[in-house]
């Protein structure tokens, strides 16, 4: 277990490493919306700029653009509902496993 | 750590420092109201009967083994979480991943795809991101095209006898990457380019999406080989139910 444990972390902190050292390279890079990336590349290869027909629901419901700070809020919506879905049953696996073993022990003595 | 695995870290952070310092720009799901509506049809109805090729595979997965829902559960939580992550990348914007390897790996590429389009029917409409009418475009390319090439590089890699874990990190990498790849097949099949037609859109297009990618598909498949370590430490009974385990014998 400790082996894997291990491993484990090793492996996590590549990712972050991955994730975080454009940041720390890149000084002064937008980072922007990298939707708009390819669009503009479709208004290249066409030669105009491209009207989209049609527009986000979302957009016509409020009647414009998405507040960049409620997008973020329903970005975070989705990624809270994702994570406690798995921390719950990775939580119930855990538990479960260790009382499975606590069980065997029982048997044995 | 064996002599292997410290090659592995050092060839992984020099290719990190390298990449680190190249600026371009990307993208991700096709937007709303950026295909033509023949190409809206034309993928949507694709779609179809992988979608039910899907359901119908959830359904037998989850009449052969009640338990393994749980499991289902986590894997569409994975794509959700994954998918929702905008991380930055090397050439300097951000793009995300798509977190359907696990699923293909877990419960065959059929079942992914009814996990993905729960995830892009989310985006669309609360996030204004990918469509409503590029529905069909990014289910194929996120949910269906991707979870094929994953699941196809995992059975590859188990026939080659390649180590398990290698083998997953590949078909999720790849599988992502793949993704991307479909995304620009589309963009360059409703956009050909005057001077050069398709080929020529393709390149254009991938040379907007990969590089950006590519970093990201590298942590997807370590994520992917994270939770699966995970699950098959603590849920071994629900991993081997799903064959994704065999038996240990005692």
């Amino acid at each position: 277990m400790g082996e894997k444990k291990k491993k484990i972390i090793i492996l996590l902190v590549i990712a972050v490493l991955i994730a975080i050292i454009p940041l720390f390279t890149l000084k002064g890079v937008e980072f922007g919306g990298s939707d708009d990336a390819g669009s503009e590349e479709i208004s290249k290869i066409i030669g105009r700029e491209y009207k989209p027909w049609f527009t986000p629901v979302m957009e016509r419901w409020i009647g414009g653009e998405l507040p960049g700070e409620v997008e973020s809020l329903l970005f975070c919506v989705q990624t809270g509902i994702g994570v406690g879905i798995l921390a719950y049953y990775l939580g119930r696996f855990v538990e479960r496993s260790k009382h499975e073993d606590s069980k065997e022990k029982e048997m044995h003595n | 750590m064996s002599n292997k695995e410290k090659k592995m870290v050092t060839v992984i952070s020099v290719y990190v420092l390298t990449l680190g310092i190249v600026p371009t720009a990307n993208a991700m799901h096709i937007m709303e109201g950026y295909l033509p509506p023949m190409y809206c049809i034309l993928w949507g109805v694709i779609c179809v009967p992988f979608l039910i090729a899907g359901y119908l595979s959830i359904k037998k997965a989850l009449s052969e083994n009640r338990k393994s829902i749980t499991i289902l559960a986590m894997a569409g939580a994975f794509i959700f979480v994954i998918s929702s992550l905008k991380i930055p990348s090397v050439t300097g914007s951000c793009s995300h991943m798509t977190g359907t390897g696990l699923g293909a790996i877990l419960f065959g590429p059929s079942a992914v795809s009814i996990l993905g389009i729960i995830v892009l029917i989310f985006q669309a409409i609360l996030l204004a991101h990918g469509g409503l009418t590029t529905l069909g475009a990014n289910t194929f390319s996120m949910a269906i095209a991707g979870p094929f090439v994953s699941y196809g590089i995992y059975k590859l890699c188990q026939k080659l006898k390649t180590n398990r874990y290698v083998g997953i990190f590949l078909a999720a990498t790849l599988g992502d990457l793949f993704t991307y790849c479909v995304t620009s097949l589309q963009l360059a099949l409703a956009y050909p380019s005057q001077s050069g037609g398709i080929s020529t859109s393709i390149v254009k297009f991938l040379a907007v999406f990969a590089p950006t990618q590519l970093p990201l598909s590298i942590i997807e498949g370590i994520l992917t080989v994270v939770i699966i370590m995970c699950l098959e430490t603590y849920a071994k009974s629900e991993m081997i139910g799903l064959g994704v385990l065999k038996e240990e014998k005692n």
